[in-house]
């Protein structure tokens, strides 16, 4: 157990929105919120994996919603412990023994820091994505059978609801039906799991690589170069390229953000191009018309400079970036894990390869 | 006819006089004085002794200034603010001033208050307002505050809650109290258009002072029948009232003048220029004549804010940059003599050896006295120069959007320093007054206007949406002092909003005219 203080959120948040892969959300306001929660309450106890009980009952906290509503009407604040607490009532459990992130992203890796100083819970250091995906259904307990429902959701009007759904492709559905009524972003309380499902089924350790490749990306002591290597390293990535945003088509198709951007190379990778197809979250990435990474591998946008992500929504003509592919976590690798997550679920026509084995074909090429 | 144009720089106040076909025919340099408004009198009495013109034929006087962003950086003059924030039940987990300085909280008192109101991201309802509500906090915070933001959720949709609760505390306040409405500053994204919001509130004492004092200069001069127009951030003016709206708008508008004053020198539309100054250089793009925006959250006085600002990189290095060597390396900056460059730089007899110094030595300036820095070797010479353009690269590079060569607009008083050839660069074009480019620029300035709302184009086709949006920017131009039938369409943005059944998109275009 340890405690999570200021700076542990500052890191947390930059390392989850670069995990996020260009969704997720606002760093910013997730970042505000949590910070103004434990000034309230006080720091938030992190607990890892091995430290919970196998019997002990949890609930994750998270957003729903479009994130350029959500820069513009964030939560009352109290939502958070209210839709918790529905569900708690609703599973007739008496006590719950903590939170966990969903997702790693801007915002849903905030919101339950939220939950946990509120109601004095500890946060358990795991999600179910090791990333950022736009469904319900695409979290590493629905690839073990674990069910989304019963789940919560609520709005800062006080609107609150309880869905039971046959499935959990359903659960996203009506799910998110009800968030664009409730103005395009809604709290939920889902996947309520035990201790035994969390080890099983959860991405372990999440929490802290956020807060360590966050911790990377704002040191002030380092060269560029040097914190690229240091990070790579850290998530066993690559660096896909580097290049100037030349071009963002984008299009909103039901209720998601799609799109597309062009990236011209600079420095070593002048004269190559690039393309990243986003929903969301950025999805495949082609160079010099090859696939180099595609989900549900990670594509990381950052900054050129900083080497702070970058969100889809902040894309624009001219940005400098560089792109960094990462292995996703082995659960997604799983055929079930490729079903839910990868390529053709999305609408690309490709067979899943690993990055790992795009990247060597790519290098062997170039020799 | 004649225009006057006059730039309050860090270190130097330009002052110039245009004649009716814009022909520069008398420019002048002076030190800022501390409180400005001297350093204004001074160069407006030496300009119009120089030009010898008939002052009654001066039609137009233009101001840009470092002022509201010097009161901003140095907490000065700032206005007490009462923060109303429309969106009660929603926003409340991160209250107004979240991550803001604490002295700069101080100054500004602090006061806020989360009251009932704002829309939904498709223009329906959040909450309705509550009058009552309203005029019980106007009458807690009376003697309390002297200036007033107003921030409704989503009124960029939609602002007619703001503009209300405005009409509500003129009739509590009076008539002539300052109020900032958030939907007229900055665009979406709460927080930081609620401390842009903020931040134009405070500065409306410091913006008073500010156009008393240029009014009261020209008076002083014996000039009265004048439009007088602030220099604005984008490279438009705007008359004196709306300046006093807007204050905030002001701020990097020196950085733009010169930009601008670039474009009108070299007669170029799409370009990039690099404006040398004593310490620094500033680089910016022109996009048809208007600096390119820049698309990321700016920091002012450590503020997140999300109003238009122009896209310019600064770097350190100017014609008093101070040049050493460590270890058998060359560096060039940050640091400068800066405006004690004529008594410590090797060709004025001081003991420093600058930028400067390296220009003469190479030949490429004649400042100074030559033989002082006949002593430095050429080789070495050469390889702080390269030093100079590996910087000048870099930094170009980053504001670049293609691979391609750029021309540069060279600009500004340190431009001697810069060498003929930077990779990375085509062509290199200077003019015979880069020096007063910026006073230049703050006198060719035309009026804008803006315009943002989220249309749904299923509802509203795209065609009819753009026109509207267009003509509501056009009024806004209007009310700043543009002729109408001169103002044309010069940019338009627009933003689809995810999670939205219905195509909304969020529509943002910008018009200039001419002045009145």
């Amino acid at each position: 157990m340890r405690y999570l203080d200021q700076t542990a959120i500052e890191h947390i948040a930059i390392g989850a929105a670069f995990l996020g892969t260009g969704g997720g959300g606002d760093p910013y306001i997730g970042k505000l919120m949590a910070l103004s929660a434990i000034e309230k309450n006080g720091p938030v106890k992190l607990y890892s994996v091995d430290e919970i009980a196998d019997d002990d009952f949890f609930i994750p906290a998270a957003m729903m919603g479009a994130p350029s509503v959500l820069v513009e009407k964030f939560p009352r604040g109290d939502e958070f412990v209210k839709v918790f607490q529905k569900l708690a009532q609703y599973l007739g459990k008496e006590k719950i023994a903590g939170t966990y992130p969903m997702e790693a992203g801007g915002v849903n890796s905030m919101i339950p820091i939220v939950v946990a100083a509120q109601l004095g819970l500890p946060l358990i250091d795991c999600d179910g994505m090791g990333r950022a995906f736009p469904e319900l259904q695409m979290v590493t307990f629905h690839l073990d059978g674990i069910s989304a429902t019963p789940m919560a959701i609520t709005d800062e009007k006080g609107n609150i609801g309880i869905f039971e759904t046959i499935d959990n492709k359903w659960t996203e559905r009506i799910a998110r039906t009800a968030t664009v009524e409730m103005g395009a972003s809604s709290l939920v309380s889902l996947y309520p799991t035990t201790g035994a499902q969390i080890k099983q089924s959860g991405v372990h350790h999440i929490v802290t690589l956020s807060e360590k490749i966050g911790e990377i990306i704002a040191s002030k002591d380092q060269e560029v170069n040097d914190k690229l290597q240091n990070l790579l390293k850290l998530v066993e990535g690559y660096e896909l390229f580097q290049g100037k945003i030349v071009d963002v088509i984008r299009e909103t198709k039901g209720g998601f953000n799609l799109g597309k951007m062009n990236l011209e190379g600079i420095e070593s990778y002048k004269n190559d191009q690039m393309k990243v197809h986003f929903q969301n979250e950025n999805l495949l990435a082609e160079k010099n018309e090859q696939v180099v990474a595609m989900t549900p591998d990670l594509i990381c946008l950052v900054d050129y400079e900083t080497l702070l992500p970058v969100t889809t929504e902040s894309l624009k003509y001219g940005k400098r970036v560089r792109v960094i592919g990462l292995p996703a976590h082995e659960k997604w690798r799983t055929a079930k894990g490729i079903e839910t997550a990868g390529p053709k679920y999305f609408g690309y026509e490709y067979e899943y390869t690993p990055i790992e084995e795009l990247v060597k074909k790519e290098v062997a090429e170039h020799v | 006819m004649y225009k006057i144009g006059i730039d309050v720089g860090g270190t130097n106040t330009d002052a110039i006089l245009l004649d009716h076909n814009s022909q520069l025919i008398y420019s002048v340099k002076s030190p800022t004085s501390l409180d400005i408004k001297t350093g204004i009198e001074q160069s407006l009495q030496q300009l119009l002794e120089g030009a010898n013109i008939d002052k009654t034929k001066i039609t137009h006087a233009m101001l840009g200034t470092t002022q509201c962003t010097n009161a901003i950086v140095e907490r000065k003059k700032l206005a007490r603010v009462g923060v109303i924030r429309l969106g009660y039940p929603a926003t409340a987990s991160v209250l107004p001033y979240t991550a803001w300085p604490a002295d700069m909280i101080d100054k500004l008192s602090g006061n806020y208050a989360i009251a009932h109101g704002g829309y939904e991201y498709d223009g329906q309802l959040l909450s309705a307002l509550d009058q009552e509500e309203i005029t019980k906090l106007l009458e807690e915070w009376r003697g309390q505050v002297e200036s007033i933001a107003i921030v409704g959720v989503f009124s960029s949709i939609k602002n007619d809650q703001e503009l209300q609760v405005r009409e509500w505390i003129q009739e509590v306040y009076g008539e002539e109290f300052p109020i900032s409405c958030s939907s007229l500053i900055g665009s979406v994204g709460l927080i930081e258009r609620e401390n842009a919001t903020i931040l134009n509130a405070a500065l409306c004492k410091v913006i008073e002072t500010t156009t008393q004092g240029f009014v009261q200069a020209l008076q002083a001069e014996g000039i009265f029948d004048v439009a007088v127009y602030l220099c604005q951030n984008d490279g438009t003016l705007m008359s004196i009232d709306y300046a006093k709206q807007f204050p905030i708008l002001t701020i990097a508008c020196g950085p733009t003048n010169s930009i601008r004053g670039a474009s009108y020198l070299s007669q170029i539309q799409n370009t990039m220029v690099l404006d040398v100054g004593g310490t620094t250089s500033d680089i910016g793009v022109l996009q048809d004549g208007f600096p390119r925006e820049s698309s990321v959250a700016v920091e002012v006085g450590d503020i997140r804010t999300n109003f238009r600002m122009p896209d310019i990189i600064s770097v350190g290095l100017g014609g008093g940059s101070i040049v050493r060597v460590n270890d058998d390396k060359i560096t060039v900056g940050p640091d400068s003599v800066g405006y004690k460059i004529s008594e410590e730089a090797l060709v004025f007899g001081g003991s420093t050896l600058t930028t400067t110094d390296i220009a003469v030595c190479l030949g490429l300036a004649d400042v100074g006295d030559s033989t002082l820095v006949a002593h430095i070797d050429e080789a070495f010479a050469k390889a702080v120069q390269e030093e100079i353009s590996s910087l000048l690269e870099q930094a170009i590079d980053k504001m670049k959007t293609s691979s391609e060569d750029v021309s540069l607009v060279l600009v500004g008083g340190g431009g001697i320093i810069v060498p003929d050839k930077i990779r990375g660069v085509s062509t290199i074009v200077k003019s015979e007054y880069g020096g007063v480019a910026n006073a230049i620029g703050a006198s060719i300035a035309q009026i804008s206007g803006q315009y943002e709302q989220i249309y749904i184009y299923s509802k509203e086709p795209r065609q009819e949406s753009l026109k509207d949006a267009q003509n509501k920017a056009v009024k806004q131009a209007v009310l700043a002092g543009a002729l109408e039938d001169t103002i044309e369409l010069v940019e338009v943005e627009e933003t689809p909003l995810a999670y939205h059944p219905e195509n909304a998109t969020r529509l943002k275009v910008k018009v200039v005219g001419k002045m009145v």
